[in-house]
C-alpha cells in the first residue's frame, strides 16, 4: 500500500514538474526570448559562478585547516621529512596558482557577462605574453623538479652496508616476514622449493639460510638503516608502509627494495599522538585479487638495544621445523644440526 | 593546377551524391551508414548507453564503500550470486566494478564517445568536406566499435564475472585464472573486445588524418582550422601510433594466458603449485600498456579541448587567445605525451635512473597545458560572454583542467610519488583531469553542436540545471578525495576498515558516496532533454550560436555530401569576432576579405589583392567546366 502511495506521489511529482517545464518553454516562446542573445539567465549564471567560487572557496580553506591533523598522516622516516617537504612545496607554489587561475576564472564571467551595448576586446595574440606564462612555469617547474630529483636520487641510491635486511614476500593474502638471523645474508631462495612450511621458497641447502627466520611482526630498531627486500611469489604486490612514506611494488621474477630509517620508535609516537593503540602498518597497493585489502602486517619499531635483544631470541625457520633440512646432503645437514643445537 | 583539380572533383562527388540520396532504405540510413554525420550520432548514442553503464557500475561500488553495513539484498535481482547470503557485495565483484568502469570509462565513452563522435561529424564539417575520405572504413570503425562492445557487454553476464585486474589489466593477476576469478573467461573476453576496438580506433583514426589532410576545401589552409580539427587530427595521430602497441602488449598477453608462453610470467608459485614460466616480466608489460596508457590520456583530452577552444571563443565573442600558441602546445603535448609513459611507474621497480628522466619528462608537459590554461583565461577577459550550456560546461572543464593538472605536479615528481601512488590522491587527479574534464567537453560539444546534429535546440534552462548540479557534483565527488589520498587511503580497495591508518573518514566516504549519487541523477536531466530535444525541441536557426565555422553555413539538415551546391571556399581563419569596424560581432569564414574592407587588418589589406586573383581564376574554371559538361 505504501509502495503504491509513493509511486503515486511521484508520479504526481514528475507531473507537476513537466508541466512546469512545458509552461516555462511556452512562456518563453510567448515572450520571444529565444531571439535574444542572451536571456535572462545569463545574468544568473554569471553570479552563479562568484556564488561558487565564494562558497566552495570557504569550505575548502575550512575543511583543509580543521582536519590537518587528521589527513595529514604521522611522519617517522628520515628520507620521509624530505618528501614531505617537498609535499608542501609543492602544495604552496600550486596552492597560489590554483586560487589565482580560479579567481580569474569565476570572476570574469561576472566581469565580461555579455552587455548589448558593449563589443567584446579584439585581442588575437600577445607574443611577450607567451613567453612569459612559458618560460615562468618552465622555471618554477624546474625549481621543484631539482628538489624532487635530489631526494628522488637520495632515497634510491644503495642502501649503507650495515643496514638491517628484511624480506618482505607478498603472496595472496599476506606478507612474510623473513629475516636473515646473526650473519644479516639472506639465504638463497627458489620459487619451486616452497610448499605450506616453506612459504618463502627458502633453499636450505645454502648455509646462509641456516639462520634465518620469520616472524608476524617486522621490527626494526630505531635511528638505523633498514633495507626492504622486496618478492612477490604469485601476482603483483606493493608494500606501502604510509607512515615511513614508502612503497614499492613486488614483482613475481624481480626482486626490488627500499631502504629507509625509522625516526621514532612506536612506543614515542604512541606517546605523541596519544594513542596507545597506534600501529605502524604495512598495506598492499597494487590489486592483487580479492584479500587485496587485507594485507596488513604491523611494523614494530623499537630502540637499537631492544632490537639486538629481540633478535637474538628468535628462532630460525630449521629450529622451528627441523624436517625443512631432512633431505639435505650429509655435510649440509651436520652443518644445520649444529646450527639447530645451538638455538636450543 | 590543383585548384582546378580540386574544384573538379568536388563537382563530381557532389553528383554522386545526389543520384544516391533518393535510395536511402532505414539500413543505409540509420543502420550501416557510411555519412559521416549519422556515424557521429551512433558512436554519440552508444557512447551515452556506455556512459550510463559506466555510471551505475560506479554508484555500486560508491555503496559499498560510502555504506559498509549497508544490506544490498535489493541488488540481488540484478547482480545474484554477487550479493551474499549477508546481503555484502562480493569482494572478486567490487574489483570487477572498478575494472570494468575504467575500461567502459576511458575507452568507450571518453575515447570513442568523444573522439568517435566529434571527430565523425565537425571534421567533413568544419574543413568543407562531403564526407570523410573512406566512408566505407568509418562505417566498419563505428561497427567493430559495436561488436566490441556487446562482448565486453557479455563479459558483464558470465558466471565468473568480468576481467578484474583494474583497468590496466597488469599480469600475472591477469594472466593466471588461478589469481582471480574475473581472470578467467572474462578477461579473454576483455582481450577480445578491446581487439576490436583498437581496431576500430585505427580504421577511425586513419581516416580522420587523411581527411584533415586531403579534403580541406579552397582557402582552407591548416593556419585556417578552427582549434577543433587541430585537436582531432592530433588525437587522431597519438591514437595512430600508441594503440599498436597496447595491441602487441595484449597479444603478448593472450599468449602467456593461451600458449604457455613466458613473456610477463617468472618465478610463480600460485595455487599449491610452481609454474614453469621463466624469465619472463610484468614490469615489460607495463611499459607497453602505459606506452598506450598514458598517450591515452591525451586522446581523451585534446578533443575536449580542442572544443573548449572554439566555444569559449564563440561565445566570449572574441577570438581564441594565441589561436598559434594553443596549436604549438598542443603539438607539443602530442609530442611529449609519448615520452613520459613510465611516471605510472616510479615504484614498480623499474631501475630508479629512468625514474629520474621521467620526472624531468613529465614536468615539461605542465607547460604546453599552462599555456593552455592562461590563453583560456585571457579569451574570457573583455569578453562578451555568452552563458549558453556549452560554454558553462567549458569554463567548468578550464576548472577541472586547473584542478586535475596542479595535482599532476605532485605525482610527476618521483620522490612525492612515492607516498601518493596508487593512493585516491590519483583517483581524485585523474578524474579531475581526465575524466570529468573530457566528459565536460563532451558535454559542451554535445549542448553546442545539437542543433546542427537534430535541428533543433536542447532546452538551455535544463542544461543550466545540469551544469550546476554536475559541477558541485563533481567537485563534492573528487575533492575530498585528495584528502583521503593525503592520508594514504589505497586505491581499489573493497573496505579500509582493516587498517588503522585508514581506519577513518567513514563521513568523508559517505558524503562522497553521495554526492556520485546525485550527480549520476543529474545525468538524467540531460539524458531528458537531450531525447526530448531530439523530437519536440525548439526548431533552431542556421546559425544559433552567430558562429564562423563552416558547418553553420550548410542547411538546417545538411543530406549525405553537406552542402547542396558547391562547397563553400574559405577566406578567413574561424575566430573573427568583434572585429573593430565589422558591423557584426563575427565575420563567417566564408566571408571574404574583399568583402570588408572596413574591418581587415593592414596585412589583410594585402591578402585581398592576392584573393581577387584566386577569386578570377576560380571562375574561369567554373566557367571551363560548365562548357565541358554541356
Amino acid at each position: 500500500m505504501y509502495g503504491f502511495l509513493i509511486a503515486v506521489g511521484i508520479l504526481l511529482l514528475i507531473s507537476i514538474i513537466w508541466m512546469v517545464y512545458r509552461i516555462q518553454s511556452l512562456v518563453s516562446v510567448v515572450k520571444g526570448s529565444d531571439k535574444k542573445v542572451a536571456s535572462g539567465s545569463n545574468k544568473v549564471n554569471a553570479f552563479m559562478f562568484v556564488l561558487f567560487l565564494l562558497g566552495s572557496g570557504a569550505l575548502m580553506f575550512w575543511y583543509s585547516i580543521k582536519e590537518f591533523d587528521n589527513y595529514n598522516p604521522p611522519l617517522a622516516s628520515e628520507h620521509g621529512a624530505v618528501t614531505d617537504q617537498l609535499f608542501w612545496i609543492t602544495m604552496a607554489v600550486t596552492g597560489v596558482i590554483f586560487i589565482i587561475t580560479h579567481i580569474l576564472l569565476f570572476w570574469f564571467p561576472y566581469k565580461y557577462q555579455y552587455k548589448e551595448d558593449r563589443k567584446a576586446a579584439f585581442y588575437p595574440d600577445n607574443n611577450k605574453l607567451e613567453v612569459i606564462w612559458t618560460v615562468v612555469p618552465a622555471i618554477v617547474l624546474a625549481l621543484l623538479v631539482i628538489g624532487g630529483w635530489k631526494a628522488w636520487s637520495d632515497i634510491t641510491k644503495p642502501a649503507p652496508e650495515n643496514a638491517h635486511v628484511v624480506e618482505l614476500l607478498g603472496y595472496q593474502f599476506a606478507w612474510e616476514v623473513r629475516y636473515p638471523g646473526m650473519d644479516n645474508v639472506l639465504g638463497a631462495n627458489d620459487y619451486r622449493l616452497t610448499n605450506a612450511s616453506n612459504v618463502s621458497g627458502v633453499d636450505f641447502s645454502d648455509k646462509n639460510a641456516h639462520d634465518d627466520f620469520n616472524t608476524p611482526v617486522v621490527v626494526i630498531p630505531k635511528g638505523e638503516p633498514v633495507l626492504f627486500k622486496i618478492r612477490a611469489r604469485d601476482v603483483l604486490h606493493s608494500v606501502f608502509a604510509p607512515h615511513m612514506r614508502l612503497k614499492m611494488d613486488a614483482v613475481p621474477g624481480m626482486p626490488t627494495k627500499f631502504w629507509f630509517v625509522a625516526t621514532k620508535t612506536t612506543e614515542e609516537m604512541r606517546a605523541e599522538l596519544n594513542d596507545p593503540e597506534f600501529e605502524y602498518e604495512i598495506a598492499c597497493t597494487e590489486v592483487c585479487g580479492k584479500g587485496h585489502f587485507s594485507m596488513r602486517r604491523v611494523i614494530n619499531v623499537v630502540e637499537p638495544a631492544e632490537y639486538r635483544k629481540w633478535l637474538s631470541e628468535q628462532k630460525p625457520y630449521i629450529v622451528n621445523n627441523p624436517a625443512l633440512v631432512e633431505n639435505l646432503s650429509p655435510e649440509l645437514k651436520e652443518l644445520a644440526e649444529i646450527t639447530i643445537s645451538e638455538y636450543k | 593546377m590543383a585548384t582546378a583539380h580540386t574544384a573538379t572533383h568536388s563537382a563530381s562527388t557532389h553528383d554522386h551524391h545526389d543520384e544516391h540520396e533518393h535510395h536511402d532504405n532505414f539500413i543505409t540510413k540509420y543502420i550501416f551508414s557510411t555519412d559521416h554525420k549519422m556515424i557521429g550520432k551512433q558512436f554519440l548514442v552508444t557512447g551515452i548507453f556506455w556512459a550510463i553503464i559506466g555510471g551505475l557500475l560506479s554508484i555500486i561500488f560508491r555503496l559499498q564503500l560510502g555504506f559498509p553495513d549497508m544490506e544490498l539484498y535489493w541488488l540481488k535481482p540484478l547482480l545474484g550470486g554477487w550479493i551474499d547470503d549477508a546481503g555484502k557485495l562480493d569482494p572478486n565483484f567490487y574489483l570487477a566494478l572498478v575494472t570494468m568502469h575504467g575500461t567502459i570509462m576511458v575507452f568507450f565513452v571518453l575515447t570513442a564517445g568523444l573522439s568517435g563522435t566529434f571527430s565523425n561529424f565537425l571534421i567533413p564539417l568544419q574543413i568543407g568536406a562531403r564526407d570523410m575520405a573512406s566512408g566505407f572504413m568509418n562505417m566498419l570503425s563505428y561497427w567493430f566499435f559495436f561488436l566490441s562492445g556487446v562482448i565486453m557487454f557479455t563479459s558483464l553476464f558470465i558466471e565468473t564475472g568480468p576481467a578484474s585486474g583494474g583497468w590496466v589489466v597488469y599480469p600475472p593477476l591477469s594472466a593466471l585464472e588461478q589469481a582471480m576469478p574475473g581472470s578467467g573467461l572474462g578477461m579473454t573476453l576483455w582481450l577480445i573486445a578491446m581487439t576490436f576496438f583498437i581496431a576500430s580506433s585505427l580504421l577511425g583514426g586513419i581516416n580522420y588524418i587523411t581527411t584533415v589532410i586531403n579534403l580541406r576545401t579552397k582557402g582552407m589552409s591548416f593556419s585556417r582550422l578552427p582549434l577543433t580539427i587541430w585537436a582531432f587530427f592530433l588525437t587522431a595521430v597519438i591514437g595512430l601510433l600508441s594503440f599498436p602497441v597496447l595491441f602487441s602488449a595484449a597479444l603478448l598477453l593472450v599468449f602467456d594466458r593461451s600458449f604457455g608462453t613466458s613473456f610477463y610470467l617468472s618465478d610463480i608459485y600460485i595455487g599449491g603449485e610452481a609454474l614453469p614460466n621463466t624469465g619472463g616480466s610484468p614490469v615489460l608489460y607495463q611499459h607497453l600498456f602505459w606506452f598506450l596508457g598514458h598517450p591515452e590520456v591525451y586522446i581523451v583530452l585534446l578533443p575536449a579541448l580542442g572544443i573548449t577552444s572554439e566555444i569559449i571563443s564563440v561565445n566570449s565573442r572574441k577570438p581564441i587567445f594565441g589561436y598559434k600558441a594553443m596549436i604549438i602546445s598542443m603539438l607539443g603535448i602530442t609530442i611529449l605525451s609519448f615520452i613520459v609513459w613510465a611516471h605510472h611507474m616510479f615504484v614498480s621497480g623499474m631501475n630508479p635512473f629512468l625514474g629520474s628522466i621521467f620526472m624531468f619528462l613529465t614536468l615539461i608537459i605542465a607547460i604546453p597545458s599552462a599555456v593552455k590554461v592562461f590563453n583560456y583565461l585571457t579569451t574570457l577577459w573583455r569578453g562578451n560572454l555568452i552563458f549558453t550550456p556549452g560554454m558553462l560546461f567549458s569554463i567548468g572543464l578550464v576548472s577541472f583542467f586547473i584542478s586535475g593538472g596542479l595535482t599532476g605536479i605532485f605525482l610527476g615528481n618521483s620522490a612525492i610519488d612515492i607516498q601518493l601512488h596508487d593512493t585516491y590522491f590519483v583517483v581524485a587527479h585523474f578524474h579531475l583531469v581526465m575524466g570529468s574534464a573530457s566528459f565536460f567537453g563532451l558535454m559542451a560539444g554535445v549542448y553546442h553542436w545539437f542543433p546542427k546534429m537534430f535541428g533543433r535546440m536542447m532546452d538551455a534552462r535544463l542544461g543550466y540545471i545540469h551544469f550546476w548540479l554536475t559541477f558541485i557534483g563533481v567537485y563534492m565527488v573528487f575533492f575530498p578525495m585528495h584528502y583521503i589520498g593525503i592520508a594514504g587511503f589505497p586505491r581499489r580497495y573493497y573496505s579500509w576498515t582493516n587498517f588503522e591508518f585508514s581506519n577513518m573518514y567513514t563521513d568523508l566516504n559517505m558524503f562522497v558516496s553521495v554526492a556520485a549519487i546525485i550527480t549520476f541523477g543529474a545525468q538524467l536531466i540531460f539524458l531528458f532533454n537531450f531525447f526530448y530535444s531530439m523530437y519536440r525541441g525548439r526548431v533552431a536557426s542556421l546559425n544559433p550560436w552567430r558562429s564562423n565555422t563552416l558547418e553553420w553555413t550548410t542547411p538546417l539538415h545538411p543530406k549525405h555530401g553537406n552542402w547542396p551546391g558547391e562547397i563553400p571556399t574559405v577566406y578567413r581563419w574561424p575566430y573573427d569576432y568583434s572585429k573593430p569596424g565589422a558591423a557584426e560581432d563575427f565575420i563567417p569564414q566564408t566571408v571574404p576579405l574583399s568583402a570588408t574592407p572596413e574591418s581587415n587588418l593592414p596585412h589583410e589589406q594585402e591578402l585581398v589583392k592576392l584573393e581577387k586573383a584566386i577569386i578570377a581564376d576560380e571562375e574561369e574554371v567554373l566557367v571551363a567546366n560548365e562548357s565541358k559538361e554541356s
